[in-house]
C-alpha cells in the first residue's frame, strides 16, 4: 500500500487539497443519512448514558458540522472551542472521557465505511481519499479528546483549589478553646496544613484547649493517623490540650488494627461531648438561664 | 553563652535567648539543678520563646533538667516552643515525655501555682 501511495504522490492528478472538497462535498450530501447512523451507533454503544435521545442528536448535529467545517478548512480552533464548550456543559453531568473519545471514534468509523460504499469500486481513488480523510480525522479526534480531558482537569483543579481553601477552618468557641472540625478524605498535604494552621492559631489564640472533631472523616489510614498523634504531642508542646471528637467505629477499628498508639490521645464520642469535656477542663459551667443563682 | 537564672518569688526563671551550645546546656542544667536546692525554690521555668531550632542534644538536656528537678522536690515547666520547633521535634521523635510545657512565661507561672495549690495533697506520680 506504500508504494501506491507514493505513486499517487508523484501523479499530478493526485491533489490532496481537490480530494477533501470532493469528500466534504460527500459528507455534505449526505448529511442527515450519516448523522442518524452516527447517532443510532452512539445509543447502540451505550454511550453518553447521562443524555436524552434528542440532545445526543443535537450535539451530534453540531459536532458533525463542526467535523466537516475542521475537514473542510484544515483549521481546528472552531473546533476546538466547540469541543471546550461541549466539556463544559457535559462534564456536570457525568459524562466521562471513554464515552467522549468513544463517540468521536464512532464518527470516524461511520465516515469511513460510508466512503468505503462510495468508492469500493475504485481501490486507488478509495485509498487516495483515505490518504486525505485519516491525518484530518485523527486529528480531529485527537482535538476533541484533549479539550475534553483539559476541560475536566481545569474542574478538577478548581475543586481542589476549592477544597484547600475552604478545607481547615480553625474556629475559636470561647475564650482559649478552638475547634478545628475536619470534613473530607486528609491527605498527607492536607494533614501538614492542617498542623501548621492549628499550631498557629493556638498561638495567636492562646487557645489552652482544642477539639479537633473528626465526624465528617471517612477513612484514615496508619500515614494520617500517625500524623494525627504528631499534632496531638505537638499541640502539648505548646501547653495545649487536644481532644479528639466524633471518630467513626471504621477509624477506631482501623486504628487499633494498624496499631497506632491512641493511649495518650483525649477522645470524646462527639463534638458537643468534645466542648463540654473542654469546658470543664478551661473551668467552665454552663448553667441554663432558670437554673442560674442570679436570675430572678 | 551563660543562661542568666533570675529568682522570682518560689520560682526561678531561666529564659534562653540564643541557640546554646552543648557545654552551655551543661552548664545550665548543672546551674539549675544546684540553684533549686540553695534557693529553696519551688518550680522552675525554663523559657525557650527565643529558640527556632533545638536539636536532639538540647531537647534530651532539657527533658534531663525536668526529670533531676522533679527529684529535687521541685517541678519544672518549659514554655515558648514555636509552632514549627514542636512540629519538628515530634516528627523526630522527641517528644519531652513527662515534660510539663507552657504556651508563656504567664501560662507557666500559673501552671506552677496551681501545682503548689494541689502540694498540700500526696504528690502524684506522673505517668512518662
Amino acid at each position: 500500500m506504500a508504494k501506491v501511495r507514493q505513486k499517487n504522490a508523484m501523479a499530478p492528478m493526485d491533489d490532496p487539497v481537490e480530494l477533501l472538497r470532493e469528500l466534504v462535498a460527500h459528507l455534505q450530501q449526505n448529511r442527515t443519512l450519516l448523522r442518524e447512523e452516527w447517532a443510532r451507533r452512539i445509543t447502540e454503544a451505550k454511550l453518553l448514558t447521562a443524555m436524552s435521545k434528542d440532545e445526543i442528536f443535537a450535539e451530534a448535529t453540531a459536532i458533525y458540522d463542526n467535523y466537516i467545517e475542521a475537514l473542510e478548512s484544515g483549521t481546528f480552533e472552531a473546533l476546538q472551542a466547540y469541543a471546550r464548550n461541549l466539556s463544559e456543559r457535559i462534564i456536570p453531568r457525568g459524562v466521562e472521557t471513554h464515552e467522549v473519545i468513544g463517540i468521536v471514534l464512532l464518527l470516524r468509523d461511520v465516515l469511513a465505511r460510508s466512503l468505503f460504499a462510495k468508492y469500493q469500486s475504485d481501490f486507488t481513488l478509495y485509498n487516495r481519499i483515505l490518504d486525505a480523510y485519516e491525518p484530518a480525522a485523527n486529528r480531529i479526534a485527537n482535538t476533541v479528546a484533549v479539550g475534553f480531558v483539559q476541560e475536566r482537569e481545569r474542574v478538577i483543579r478548581e475543586q481542589q483549589e476549592a477544597i484547600r481553601v475552604l478545607s481547615t477552618p480553625v474556629l475559636q468557641v470561647r475564650e482559649r478553646l478552638l475547634i478545628l472540625p475536619i470534613i473530607g478524605v486528609i491527605d498527607p498535604q492536607r494533614a501538614r496544613q492542617l498542623t501548621e494552621q492549628l499550631l498557629r492559631g493556638i498561638r495567636t489564640n492562646r487557645a489552652k484547649v482544642v477539639v479537633i472533631d473528626i465526624t465528617g472523616v471517612p477513612v484514615m489510614d496508619a500515614n494520617v493517623a500517625n500524623h494525627l498523634v504528631q499534632t496531638v504531642e505537638a499541640t502539648r508542646l505548646l501547653g495545649a490540650t487536644v481532644i479528639i471528637t466524633g471518630l467513626s467505629p471504621e477509624i477506631a477499628q482501623t486504628l487499633v488494627t494498624i496499631g497506632v498508639d491512641l493511649g495518650k490521645m483525649n477522645t470524646v464520642g462527639d463534638l458537643q461531648g468534645g466542648i463540654e469535656e473542654a469546658e470543664r477542663l478551661l473551668g467552665y459551667k454552663v448553667v441554663p438561664l432558670g437554673e442560674s443563682p442570679h436570675s430572678v | 553563652m551563660e543562661v542568666p537564672i533570675l529568682k522570682q518569688g518560689p520560682y526561678l526563671i531561666a529564659s534562653i535567648q540564643s541557640a546554646l551550645s552543648d557545654e552551655d546546656l551543661v552548664q545550665l542544667r548543672d546551674a539549675l539543678v544546684a540553684q533549686v536546692g540553695k534557693l529553696r525554690s519551688r518550680g522552675v521555668i525554663v523559657d525557650v520563646t527565643a529558640l527556632d531550632v533545638m536539636d536532639s542534644f538540647a531537647t534530651r538536656t532539657l527533658r534531663d533538667i525536668a526529670h533531676m528537678i522533679r527529684l529535687r522536690g521541685a517541678e519544672m515547666v518549659i514554655v515558648g516552643i514555636q509552632p514549627e520547633v514542636a512540629f519538628a521535634l515530634v516528627r523526630l521523635g522527641l517528644k519531652l515525655e513527662g515534660v510539663a510545657t507552657a504556651l508563656d512565661l504567664e501560662e507557666g507561672i500559673l501552671y506552677l501555682n496551681r501545682k503548689m495549690g494541689e502540694s498540700g495533697k500526696e504528690m502524684k506520680h506522673r505517668g512518662r
